[in-house]
């Protein structure tokens, strides 16, 4: 997957994790919203696939996801305070 | 627990540096209405309520902004990145630099140091959601005062963002506020304390 690709699906990432985000604390008022309720679990199954493929093909996001053979993933590219460089 | 996610909650990409704007800015980072005084008040206030929905909303807006004070941040360093001494001078920004060289740390953009007594965290939940309503609009408004100085859109983007999360946040303290009072009953009408009573009815 090129450069493109993976700035889609990186944005993919950002904006369904916004959505449930912003949906978390719309539930935690709202606890019995049924609608809000499915979103949240049509969106997350989105954004887990998502994460599962940014993570196979660039490297992790989340720690706890990184599979090392031998070298540790965690570190290798730019942190995202950094911006686009 | 909290984990890293290596990702920020929204894009910051600016090219183009400007250390005067980053002075300003700074304040949301660790000013008296900033991202790290909102999140530092919302995880220590949360332990003050018997109301898992109220302790919820305290837990996940504290938790948000802690992923705010890291956009903050962003955009501070990215617009400070590699000035030049002449640019530090040209910029008032030797004040800071003298002591921090282009590191990033937590104070106002008037200088005075990050505090823990720029919130409350009082044990009362109706007390601290009053605060927290507060304290959104007024770190709205600080938003809105930055707004009127930047004219770099890599820069507006962002901020908008934050300044459009200030105004979701107010609305769910409000929702939580409602959710402890319709909880009182007719003895507790002027909204004391409900979840500490001891010795008050005496």
């Amino acid at each position: 997957m090129d450069v493109k690709n993976r700035e889609k699906l990186f944005g993919c990432i950002t904006a369904t994790s916004f959505v449930l985000d912003d949906l978390r604390i719309y539930l935690d008022t709202h606890p019995t919203d049924q609608e809000a309720l499915d979103y949240w679990e049509k969106v997350s199954k989105v954004r887990k696939e998502a994460v599962e493929e940014y993570t196979k093909c660039f490297g992790p996001i989340y720690s706890y996801d990184v599979k090392n053979k031998n070298r540790w993933a965690w570190v290798e590219d730019p942190w995202p305070w950094e911006g686009r460089c | 627990m909290w984990s890293y996610e290596r990702r920020l909650q929204y894009p910051v990409n600016i090219t183009c540096r400007n250390p005067r704007l980053a002075q300003v800015i700074i304040s949301q980072f660790g000013g008296p209405d900033g991202e790290l005084a909102a999140s530092m008040r919302y995880l220590s206030q949360r332990y003050s309520t018997k109301n898992r929905k109220v302790a919820g909303v305290l837990t996940d807006i504290g938790t948000e902004e802690l992923a705010h004070m890291e956009m903050v941040s962003a955009i501070v360093h990215q617009l400070t990145k590699d000035i030049t001494p002449q640019e530090i001078m040209d910029s008032g920004f030797e004040r800071y630099y003298v002591d921090h060289t282009l590191g990033l740390w937590p104070q106002s953009a008037g200088g005075i140091p990050f505090t823990a007594t720029f919130f409350q965290s009082k044990g009362d939940v109706i007390t601290d959601l009053i605060e927290d309503m507060a304290a959104e609009q007024k770190a709205r408004t600080t938003y809105d005062n930055i707004l009127r100085l930047v004219h770099d859109q890599e820069v507006c983007d962002p901020i908008k963002f934050l300044r459009q999360r200030e105004i979701n946040h107010f609305q769910r303290f409000g929702e939580a506020l409602r959710i402890v009072q319709d909880e009182l009953d007719s003895k507790n009408f002027y909204a004391v304390n409900p979840d500490y009573l001891p010795d008050l009815r005496k």
